[in-house]
């Protein structure tokens, strides 16, 4: 048993709708050392905040982990019951969702909202709590937090609500943090101030991100190992520098081709033609093989399973890009 | 023809019909409906007495009870009232006066209410602040009063109590298709329309309207059930329908006199007609709601 | 602050005024009263003094002139059936309906939001569909019926409860209240009950509304992402937010106990300022129904203007504008 924090093997989260069954998580597997900063990268649709809500056993009927395993610290985390997973929700792992404006309680003060995760997981009493709600306000960079603490969420502006939402994930001196698309819904201006003030956090506590967000841009910056999906599976996994600088599947060529980049001079910003497939309807064969320019009728027929291409490096291409 | 079927056979396919079948609610509704509607239009001729044929009408027969309690007649399944009208003959003559107010009620406020959220929703401006503070305005006071005071200025009357029902009913439809008109004009086909230089009323009815007819159909289902309460509570009160042609209420008001005496047969079985209807108005109205409510993701 | 409250006090003024115009306009065409006032062998002389000394033959806008100067000095005209001033006729009767109303409102709260947070917390258990129909039943219960049906089965029936009436009094601060005799609340049952029915429906159906609203709510899931319990989400994080609809339509709700108030007050020959009404209308009463109908608007109006104040207090978004 390795001492890896997290380790999934074969995580399958289907839906079950009036349509159909959506395969939103089809055998995902990988794993995730203490303090290492994991990104998962695709188009919206994918399933990758899937598979955070999954880790969290928050995934809603009509959907349901169907089968794998979400291996932490030694439990399998699929298999828990729900009073299990409240212990370790909000103290072992806890979550940074895509918008602040709504993920606070209009009605509640920040301290009452920041406080409650105090009170669920530690028996601090109220001068103590109240300490450590200031302390962790400086942390994220909110100046003047003794007068804020009375204040309620509308009076913050988005990137402060936010960092409000950050201290409380790190309230409880988390083993890991899930962040969904933590700054899509930011000023641009905003986004990069956040995602370097997730970045020093998390390394001066040792605390492991698992950082979801379609924008492979921000992954370059902030994560020591990549994932990509595509249609519910991964398609290619490695560590940064594997995934920036020496990718090897189609598609993540494609996702780093349309990132603009002011000081090289590019042409055109290359585009990934065509379309998501309709989950429902996936092609036979590689899901991605309409769209891919490298497509052969192998790919169509086939659907190619993950294949180490070199130590930490997997790609699921049956002829993956030579660079 | 081919368009039509092919629509029916699309309906029948869609997520709604299929809902519809594997909702009891739902079916019951639908089927308590179409039990009234049967009533309507096919009930005078299945019952065997008019009861406002005065000729029709035996004055020994007043005050029988239901069929099945001693001193009752098989003739009579619901009981008699004081002029010996069969309560069930009452009862089916009765919902056909219900009902169709409430109808014609229902189509004169919707059109009314929509053509005024329709202009005030397009338009915008001062006409739509206008309109929709006299909206604000009525609405804090709760419909009963404003028709029974309108029905005490008129006096009794089948018109009448239609043009109050219209006073009163068309706030909720003008307010429900202002809303979505407003919602429909940021969309681009109306943009559109308007660059392509199409004169402002066409784009209303030929574009906006058709869009705005889900949530008007989901309010009118529901406001039918509400008019027949009001009209019912009205003629109660006897200030609603004439005494010559006897709604529901009507009905309820003339058995009340009698209750005291123990004859309760003449009030409790029109004002559970009026319930069961009602009831299954709101059972459909409430699941087309639900189902056609594009914020229920 | 004080901005506001002069907006809506100048608000309130001018929707009474419109009240006014349009009650004042619609009741002058129920026909001549003169002919109430005078003994049925009057001569046509005696009737057209009589008619002077009304005022009736005046224009139409003097006659409005002089009610509303009669108004503002606090003449609010006399009945023509009693031969009292009618604004005494009406506040004699208000502690009546006035109580009626607040037991119907009491009961209606205290039974529609625990079902309806539990109807909306765990929607599809067999025991909240069950609580739906019933709601939608409750909404489609004619309100006259109930109390029919009521009196038949209790009072004709079983003998259990006084069919009409209101029961003996206490006076307390100088008003007459019944419930707070043994009388007094077996009178006050039936009434109570069947007033508060249609409101208990609609609180109820709103607060589900409103909890499974709430449920689907980003904070929610963000709540129990720091392991909140069902139960604390449910309390501590819905509940409140819930609620706001239900303090929306409080004051409509209010509006329209007090309107079917007149029925139920009707049927159970409850002496309140609703019974007087009909009889008013029957009996063509009318200064009672002009000063019944001012005065429920002048209730309406300052209803949905302390609602919009304790609207600021729940919810710490609104602000006074």
């Amino acid at each position: 048993m390795s001492d890896r924090l997290l380790d999934i093997r074969g995580l399958q989260t289907y839906f079950h709708t009036f349509g159909g069954v959506i395969k939103a998580v089809d055998g995902v597997d990988f794993t995730l050392d203490h303090g290492e900063i994991l990104g998962v990268v695709g188009e919206s649709g994918c399933g990758k905040s899937v598979v955070g809500f999954s880790i969290m056993g928050l995934v809603d009927e009509p959907g349901r982990i169907e089968a794998g395993e979400i291996r932490f610290n030694g439990k399998n985390l699929a298999r828990c019951d729900e009073r299990q997973m409240r212990k370790i929700r909000g103290k072992d792992i806890t979550m940074v969702f895509q918008d602040p404006m709504t993920s606070l309680n209009p009605l509640y003060t920040i301290q009452a909202q920041m406080e409650e995760v105090m009170k669920l997981h530690s028996d601090m009493n109220a001068e103590q709590r109240r300490a450590r709600c200031l302390e962790l306000l400086r942390e994220v960079g909110i100046s003047q937090a003794e007068s804020r603490l009375n204040n309620y969420p509308h009076q913050f502006s988005g990137g402060m609500r936010q960092r409000v939402i950050i201290a409380i994930a790190l309230a409880s001196y988390p083993r890991l943090i899930i962040a969904d698309e933590p700054t899509t819904a930011l000023d641009v201006t905003i986004q990069s101030q956040i995602l370097k003030l997730m970045k020093r956090l998390v390394k001066d506590h040792g605390t492991a991100m698992i950082l979801i967000t379609h924008d492979l841009a921000v992954v370059a910056e902030m994560t020591d190992k990549i994932v990509v999906m595509y249609c519910g599976r991964i398609v290619e996994k490695g560590s940064r520098d594997h995934i920036i600088h020496n990718c090897r599947h189609p598609y993540t060529l494609g996702l780093l081709g349309s990132i603009p980049r002011l000081a090289a001079r590019q042409a055109r910003l290359t585009q990934i033609p065509g379309m998501v497939p309709n989950i429902l309807d996936l092609p036979k064969g590689c899901a991605f093989a309409p769209r891919c320019t490298y497509a052969q009728d192998r790919c169509r027929d086939e659907r190619p399973e993950l294949a180490k291409l070199e130590s930490g490096h997997h790609a699921a291409c049956h002829f993956p890009v030579m660079r | 023809m081919l368009l039509f079927s092919k629509k029916s056979e699309a309906f029948l396919e869609s997520e709604l019909f299929h809902n519809f079948r594997g909702s009891y609610s739902a079916i019951s509704g639908a089927g308590i409906i179409a039990f009234f509607v049967f009533i309507v239009v096919l009930g005078p001729s299945l019952v065997w007495q008019n009861p406002y044929d005065i000729a029709s009408l035996e004055l020994l027969d007043a005050y029988k009870p239901p069929f099945w309690i001693p001193g009752g007649d098989v003739h009579y399944i619901l009981g008699t009232d004081g002029q010996g009208r069969d309560v069930l003959a009452s009862i089916v003559y009765g919902t056909r006066i219900s009902l169709l107010i409430s109808l014609a009620a229902m189509v004169c406020s919707s059109v009314i209410g929509a053509a005024l959220g329709l202009i005030s929703g397009y338009y915008g401006g001062r006409l739509d602040g206008f309109i929709m503070r006299v909206a604000d305005v009525q609405l804090s006071f709760p419909s009963l009063l404003i028709a029974l005071f309108l029905m005490s200025a008129f006096g009794n009357g089948l018109g009448k109590v239609l043009i109050s029902l219209t006073c009163v009913g068309w706030v909720i439809y003008a307010r429900t298709v202002r809303g979505s008109t407003l919602s429909e004009k940021q969309k681009e086909y109306v943009q559109a329309a308007q660059a392509a230089g199409l004169p402002n009323h066409k784009i209303i009815v030929r574009h906006i309207l058709p869009n705005v007819m889900t949530p008007l159909i989901v309010v009118a289902t529901i406001q039918i059930g509400t008019f027949i309460l009001i009209e019912a509570s009205l003629s109660f009160l006897g200030v609603g329908v004439p005494i010559t042609q006897p709604s529901l209420g009507l009905l309820v008001k003339n058995g009340f006199d009698v209750l005291l005496s123990g004859l309760w047969w003449t009030s409790v079985f029109p004002g559970a007609f009026i319930m069961l209807l009602v009831f299954g108005i709101n059972l459909l109205g409430d699941f087309l709601r639900d189902e056609l409510n594009p914020r229920l993701r | 602050m004080i901005s506001y409250l002069i907006k809506r006090i100048f608000q309130m003024v001018a929707v009474l005024w419109i009240v006014s115009i349009i009650v004042f306009t619609m009741m002058s065409f129920t026909g001549d009263p003169t002919y109430m006032m005078v003994p049925l062998d009057a001569t046509q002389e005696e009737i057209a003094h009589a008619r002077a000394l009304l005022g009736l033959d005046k224009p139409y806008v003097v006659q409005y002139g002089i009610f509303l100067k009669n108004m503002l000095h606090g003449d609010l005209g006399r009945s023509f059936v009693f031969r009292q001033p009618a604004f005494g006729l009406i506040m004699e009767r208000v502690p009546a309906t006035v109580e009626m109303v607040m037991v119907s409102m009491i009961l209606a709260l205290v039974l529609a939001i625990p079902l309806g947070v539990f109807a909306g917390a765990y929607p599809r258990m067999k025991t909240s569909r069950a609580i739906m129909a019933g709601s939608l039943l409750g909404i489609s219960l004619p309100n006259f019926w109930l109390g029919i049906m009521l009196i038949f089965v209790l009072a004709v029936q079983f003998h259990l409860l006084p069919s009409s009436g209101r029961g003996d009094t206490v006076s307390l601060a100088g008003v007459n209240l019944s419930v707070f005799t043994r009388d007094g609340l077996l009178h006050i049952i039936m009434p109570a009950v069947t007033l508060c029915f249609a409101t208990l429906a609609m609180l109820l159906r709103i607060t589900r509304a409103g909890m499974m609203e709430v449920m689907k709510q980003d904070y929610i899931k963000f709540a129990r992402a720091k392991g909140a319990t069902f139960h604390n989400v449910l309390f501590k994080h819905a509940l409140k937010n819930a609620l706001i609809p239900v303090v929306t339509i409080f004051g409509l709700q209010l509006g329209d106990l007090i309107a079917f108030a007149t029925i139920t007050e009707y049927i159970f020959a409850w002496p309140g300022m609703g019974k007087l009404l009909i009889d008013s209308i029957y009996m063509g009463d009318r200064p009672v129904i002009v000063v019944y109908l001012m005065f429920v608007a002048f209730l309406f109006v300052l209803i949905n203007f302390v609602v919009d104040i304790i609207y600021t207090f729940i919810d710490p978004r609104i602000t006074l504008r």
